[in-house]
């Protein structure tokens, strides 16, 4: 090792991060196939899709403050980015991302519940409906016309920035030419892909587990539609992954003995269990057993949620096997060195718990506060009697 | 103008858009450090900041502007080009005052063996001894003298 | 031998005119400091190393290293027979203390220093998202620690591992070619300290500067020539299994 290798530089909560834009950019792709692609089927989640993605997005810069040495610092990023900086350029499309897309999508598609709930609440939600009005109270059916075209347009334009959202999270790591675990063009293909298959899983659960709180009758239509969608993008996912492994294999250029030595050691456990074997090959073969076989609506759940649970381990997985694996051997590919997580430092475990669980809570303010179900299964929100 | 009328919101929406755009671009200019961009992409003053750091080491050419009788004595052996402070330690602080600082005593036995003591990776060309069998372990400075360390045709010092 | 005394007494007398800048108790650069006509970089002469360490110890002096992490260390590699692709390596504490004896005296073994190489295309710089590291007018990279998010990222990015995150600071740091020094026309510290000339300040864009004639009558390398940051440090005598 080089000396100063000895100490890994980025942390868990570096792992976090994109394990959360990532939920992001596919929460948003499932909520734009209904959208733009017409897929009637996953209806249902749309809005819950979007407040999904919001409430990740809002979090995921956390890690990323947290961890800085001089967070008080990081505006300076804004005032004076370095053009050539995938790290930021990134603060821009993560904010294009947040204020022109995702922020404006949300806006304009509860636009007309916003106006209705803010002529019919009290106290404090009203002055938040208010505020979220922005003083236009128009919900004639032009006007609502004009929403509609424009989310779509959104939505459109969205499709892209997701893919650049998280792709460029990627490129970050995928473009530092001193690193041959991450340096490959690969990168951004790879956890774009992952990320999909995170945040349909993530969605997929979310709304199965939210039905059954509200007991309300799950529609397994949409559940079956989610399912082929994460199955179809699992299955890219995982050639993508194999198209770099076997590659790496065959070409055996001069970090191939480093990393291969790395996999089989100090990354047994992550890399090969959990990541392919447990958060991959399991749930694509549970998932193909649901293409292929006639299963009861009961055991499809059953299987459903399973899968849906070792993907998001499975993805966390492979985040941490890229961020922490890469620093784990030397540039001289002569030498390892190990990860000393923290518990209860500012980039431990407990820090990174926290984070996780966080983007739970804000989405459970963002669900009372923008109720997804007002539209198809329950009754819609009424107007006050005096209108 | 009814299409107007009926997309109000969304020229608010606009509106808040571009004030946040302002405020930003404001912000920006009171924030972003005044010789910013002077060479490149970076504070300008870090430049001068760096330059102004206090130097630790004063350097062979300083040291003999005093101790000449030094100078004279080393300039002639194999040691005429190493760095009085790589053995008397960074005494820039000692050149500057001479009297406030004083440079310690030093132990031949740490310092010698720190060059030459025998390793099979060193020039095979360099003088390097295994130090607990050469002369019996006695110390370095007992036979050479550290300015000028070969040992005359009579024997010692 | 002829190399290091002209090298000496080129910098008698710009040290001397330095001089009274280093008295001054706060220094600043010497006014007839001309950014635009220089172009630093350094020779290390790889036969003349012999691994004492000065150059380390030298440089944590001089710059407030931090202990455990190293603006400049010197590796011993260890090399059997023809197989240079699997040298063994050790660098105990970056040989601030020099080296333990060889374990294995058969075969090829030398020293290697190592320090940030001022690249003329680097990785590091580029990677910056704020403009905190830069390369200086006058070819060195410098890092400005009060604009430094610690970011890590330019860590990352150095394919040399010269790099590291200064705890006091919280900020990116590495050899800074004792910018404080250089421009005061002194020579680094590590240059100054090393007993045997194996390490040397050049100027590159001095036309009398010695680099240009050792370039020329020597087979000279830089590191990872591959990753094409047109490093500054240049190597004689760099062995293929240097990595």
């Amino acid at each position: 090792m080089y000396p100063n290798e000895v100490e890994l530089q980025w942390s868990v909560l570096i792992v976090l991060y994109p394990f959360l834009t990532g939920l992001v950019a596919g929460a948003f792709i499932l909520a734009s196939l209904e959208r733009v692609f017409n897929v009637e089927a996953v209806k249902p989640t749309y809005r819950l899709a979007l407040l999904t993605a919001l409430a990740f997005l809002l979090v995921a810069p956390m890690p990323l403050q947290l961890h800085l040495g001089h967070p008080e610092r990081s505006f300076e990023m804004y005032l004076t980015p370095h053009r050539s900086s995938a790290m930021a350029m990134f603060g821009f499309v993560y904010l294009w991302y947040l204020m022109a897309v995702l922020v404006l999508e949300i806006w304009l598609d509860y636009r007309r519940d916003i106006v209705l709930l803010s002529q019919s609440s009290t106290g404090l939600k009203r002055i938040i409906y208010k505020v979220l009005t922005l003083g236009s109270s128009n919900i004639t059916e032009r006007a609502l016309h004009i929403d509609e075209r424009t989310g779509w347009l959104i939505t459109l334009v969205g499709i892209p920035s997701a893919f650049l959202l998280h792709g460029y999270v990627g490129f970050i790591f995928g473009s530092i030419k001193a690193n041959p675990w991450w340096s490959t063009p690969l990168m951004p293909v790879v956890f774009l892909f992952s990320a999909m298959v995170s945040g349909i899983a993530a969605v997929m659960l979310l709304y199965m587990l939210l039905t059954r709180v509200r007991k309300e009758p799950i529609d397994m239509r949409c559940v079956d539609a989610i399912a082929r969608y994460l199955f179809y993008t699992f299955i890219i996912d995982f050639t993508l992954e194999m198209l770099d492994l076997i590659h790496r294999i065959y070409e055996s250029d001069e970090s191939f003995r480093s990393l291969d030595f790395m996999v089989h050691t100090k990354l047994y456990v992550s890399h090969i269990l959990v990541q392919i074997v447990l958060g991959t090959v399991t749930p694509i073969a549970l998932l193909s057993m649901t293409q292929i076989l006639r299963l009861s609506e009961a055991a499809r759940k059953r299987i459903y949620a399973t899968a849906g649970c070792l993907t998001l381990i499975g993805i966390f997985a492979m985040r941490w096997n890229v961020v922490i694996g890469g620093q784990l051997f030397s540039k001289s590919f002569l030498g390892y060195t190990t990860y000393k997580m923290g518990l209860v430092a500012r980039e431990g475990l407990l820090t990174a718990i926290v984070l996780t669980v966080l983007p739970f809570v804000i989405l459970w303010v963002l669900v009372k506060l923008l109720p997804p179900w007002s539209e198809g299964k329950r009754t819609p929100i009424t107007a006050p009697a005096h209108g | 103008m009814s299409a107007f009328k009926d997309a109000g919101h969304l020229f608010r929406l606009l509106g808040v858009f571009a004030a946040g755009l302002l405020l930003f671009l404001i912000v920006r200019g009171f924030l972003v450090p005044r010789s910013f961009g002077e060479y490149g992409h970076y504070r300008g003053n870090a430049l001068a900041e760096i330059a102004a750091r206090p130097v630790n080491y004063a350097g062979h050419a300083t040291c003999e502007g005093c101790h000449t009788d030094v100078f004279d004595k080393k300039k002639d052996g194999k040691h005429a080009h190493v760095n009085c402070e790589a053995c008397h330690g960074a005494l820039a602080k000692h050149a500057d005052d001479p009297a406030s600082v004083t440079p310690q005593k030093l132990d031949a036995a740490v310092l010698c063996v720190r060059c030459h003591e025998a390793n099979a990776a060193k020039p095979k060309s360099f003088p390097q001894v295994v130090s607990a069998d050469h002369a019996s372990g006695v110390v370095c400075d007992t036979c050479h003298q550290p300015h000028s360390p070969a040992i005359a045709a009579g024997g010692a010092k | 031998m002829k190399l290091t005394r002209r090298h000496l007494l080129l910098l008698l007398p710009a040290a001397g005119a330095a001089w009274k800048y280093v008295l001054a108790g706060t220094p600043e650069a010497a006014p007839d400091y001309n950014r635009t006509e220089h172009w630093w970089g350094m020779l290390i002469d790889l036969p003349r190393c012999i691994g004492c360490g000065n150059c380390v110890r030298a440089c944590q002096t001089e710059n407030d290293v931090p202990d455990g992490y190293f603006r400049t260390w010197v590796e011993r590699y260890h090399v059997s027979d023809y197989d240079i692709e699997n040298p063994d390596v050790d660098s105990p504490d970056g040989a601030k203390s020099g080296f333990p004896p060889a374990k294995d005296p058969s075969g090829k073994n030398f020293f290697v220093p190592k320090l940030c190489n001022h690249c003329a295309d680097s990785p590091c710089t580029q990677v910056c998202p704020v403009g905190a590291t830069f390369i200086s007018p006058d070819g060195v990279v410098l890092v400005d620690k009060t604009y430094c998010l610690g970011c890590r990222y330019c860590v990352q990015a150095c394919p040399y591992g010269c790099r590291f995150i200064n705890p006091k600071t919280d900020t990116a740091e590495k050899c800074t070619l004792c910018y404080h020094r250089i421009t005061k026309g002194l020579t680094t510290a590590c240059c100054e300290n090393c007993p045997t000339g194996a390490r040397q300040l050049a100027d590159l864009k001095n036309p009398k500067d010695p680099i240009h004639e050792f370039l020329k009558t020597h087979a000279v390398q830089v590191l990872k020539p591959y990753m094409a940051t047109h490093a500054k440090v240049f190597y004689n005598g760099l062995d293929g299994s240097v990595r």
